[in-house]
């Protein structure tokens, strides 16, 4: 199958991971099954019920950031700046060269600047609000992200942001594909997300599915017949999306084409219907005229609750039979990266199809009965690999599914 | 007598509020240096502005803060602003 040229392609990548900051640091992490899970290092955890997390240990503001913007930036606006230079470097592109308005950014947040507000509220009520930082008024709010990579690199083009928690990773970038398709050249599309603060610690434990366990090798396990819940982290990845024919003219060297996608919702809890995580799946598939046999690897949501990881497993026995397709979660390396983990996942398909190989799982000996997945564990399985599913799960109800292709 | 503020007094409270200019020329900073030429927008003298009323204890005019566009006149402002608080003790 050529490249149609009017399909949007990944030619550049940027990440930050809690097991590795850039690409190369992270996926070379990934294929020596190295986990970033640790106890909570950023604060005492000791007084919290859960305790661990996926904490970037390594990333030196003042290394990667103006300092002009450093007063008036939160820590996920740092990671993300960071992570967008890394993805324009990789693609190689001119971006003054590109007409005035042709390029923009979208990208995915769930809870904003979380640990620069706890700062400003704490200001607020223990001296009063002529020490709360004028800059709180943007640095905030969940479009910051997009609007300071805007800035930083002259990107006038239509731009925005997507709050759907876990499904933003992959809805951004859809979104970033009809920017595409309405005339933009170039978009910068992702996401990066960071709460762990005590502020957003508190949030995180109040929506009630962390996992409470101190040993990092047990706390997160999908698929698992002892899940017992989820491990948070911060981080993700953004790519540059750009139409096919483009990439083509300018030589850029390309990952892959988004070449799939579909949102649905699930109905409200307790009122009967029926998860439609399945249906997101049909439909990117229709949206990418491929059969689920054509589906070499999937990446799942891999929420480590038992209900949840049985809902996946059946969404995907239905789609591809039992045990009919690899199934991954590099995640367990990572904890779940709210609206960072989707873009995370993409960036591991592309590299996964770059290098023929399928990342692991870690910590998971083996899935329980009732989750009939063939999980790739341990280690990474090498493969023959054409097309990859990701899947995204976001609370609230919010599934996402994308399909990234080799692009020949 | 009144404390006024000299030019450095200024540049120290603008890095501080604002962060380091990427244009050294805060370092040799200049009564005629505009500050859109240092990189600094309307926030950034904003919060400038709340640190230098808070630390002093006194308040300027909203309106004259944002025409000044030099730290010159801005300096200017926040002097004549001192001078008046200590008339009034």
């Amino acid at each position: 199958m050529s490249a149609d040229a009017s399909q949007s392609v990944i030619t550049g990548i940027g990440v930050a991971a809690p097991n590795g900051l850039s690409v190369k640091a992270w996926w070379n992490a990934v294929l020596r099954s190295e986990s970033g899970i640790r106890r909570i290092g950023r604060f005492d955890p000791d007084r919290y019920p859960a305790r661990l997390a996926g904490e970037i240990r390594d990333f030196v503001d003042a290394d990667h950031i103006p300092g002009r913007l450093l007063p008036q930036t939160d820590r996920v606006t740092r990671l993300s700046l960071a992570v967008a230079r890394e993805a324009i470097d990789d693609a190689g592109v001119d971006l003054e060269q590109l007409p005035r308005y042709a390029a923009g950014v979208s990208t995915a947040s769930s809870a904003g600047g979380f640990e620069f507000g706890q700062r400003e509220l704490q200001a607020l009520w223990s001296k009063g609000g002529q020490y709360v930082s004028a800059y709180q008024s943007f640095a905030w709010f969940y479009a910051v992200n997009t609007g300071q990579i805007s800035i930083g690199h002259d990107l006038r083009g239509p731009s925005g942001v997507l709050v759907t928690e876990q499904a933003g990773g992959l809805d951004a970038v859809a979104q970033a594909r009809r920017r595409l398709r309405r005339g933009s050249e170039l978009m910068i599309t992702g996401g990066v997300d960071s709460a762990l603060c005590p502020w957003g610690w508190t949030a995180h434990l109040a929506g009630g599915r962390l996992s409470t366990g101190d040993d990092p090798t047990r706390a997160y396990l999908p698929f698992s017949a002892d899940a017992s819940g989820e491990v948070v982290g911060e981080g993700g990845a953004l790519l540059v999306l750009e139409r096919a024919a483009a990439a083509r003219a300018r030589g850029a060297r390309v990952y892959g084409a988004f070449a799939g996608y579909a949102a649905t919702f699930d109905p409200p809890p307790g009122r009967g219907g029926t998860p439609q995580l399945a249906r997101a799946v049909e439909l990117a598939l229709a949206d990418a005229a491929m059969t689920p046999d054509q589906v070499d690897v999937v990446f799942a949501d891999a929420a480590g609750d038992r209900a949840a990881d049985r809902a996946e497993a059946e969404a995907l026995t239905r789609l591809f039979g039992a045990r009919g397709v690899p199934v991954t979660a590099p995640k367990t390396m990572t904890g779940r990266l709210s609206a960072g983990g989707a873009s995370l996942d993409l960036a591991a398909a592309l590299l996964a199809l770059r290098d023929q190989v399928v990342p692991p799982t870690v910590n998971v000996t083996e899935p329980a009965d009732d989750c009939p997945v063939d999980l790739v564990t341990g280690r990474p399985r090498p493969l023959r690999l054409r097309a990859a599913l990701v899947l995204a799960r976001g609370r609230g109800g919010f599934n996402a599914a994308a399909i990234v292709r080799a692009v020949p | 007598m009144s404390q006024q503020m000299q030019l450095e007094d200024l540049a120290a409270v603008l890095r501080e509020c604002a962060g380091e200019s990427e244009n050294a020329a805060l370092s040799t900073a200049a009564l005629d240096v505009s500050f859109a030429d240092l990189g600094y927008d309307s926030v950034a003298v904003l919060e400038t502005t709340a640190r230098i009323e808070r630390d002093h204890g006194v308040v300027l005019n909203e309106e004259s803060v944002f025409e000044a566009e030099t730290l010159g006149q801005y300096l200017a402002l926040v002097n004549a602003a001192l001078a008046d608080s200590t008339r009034a003790t």
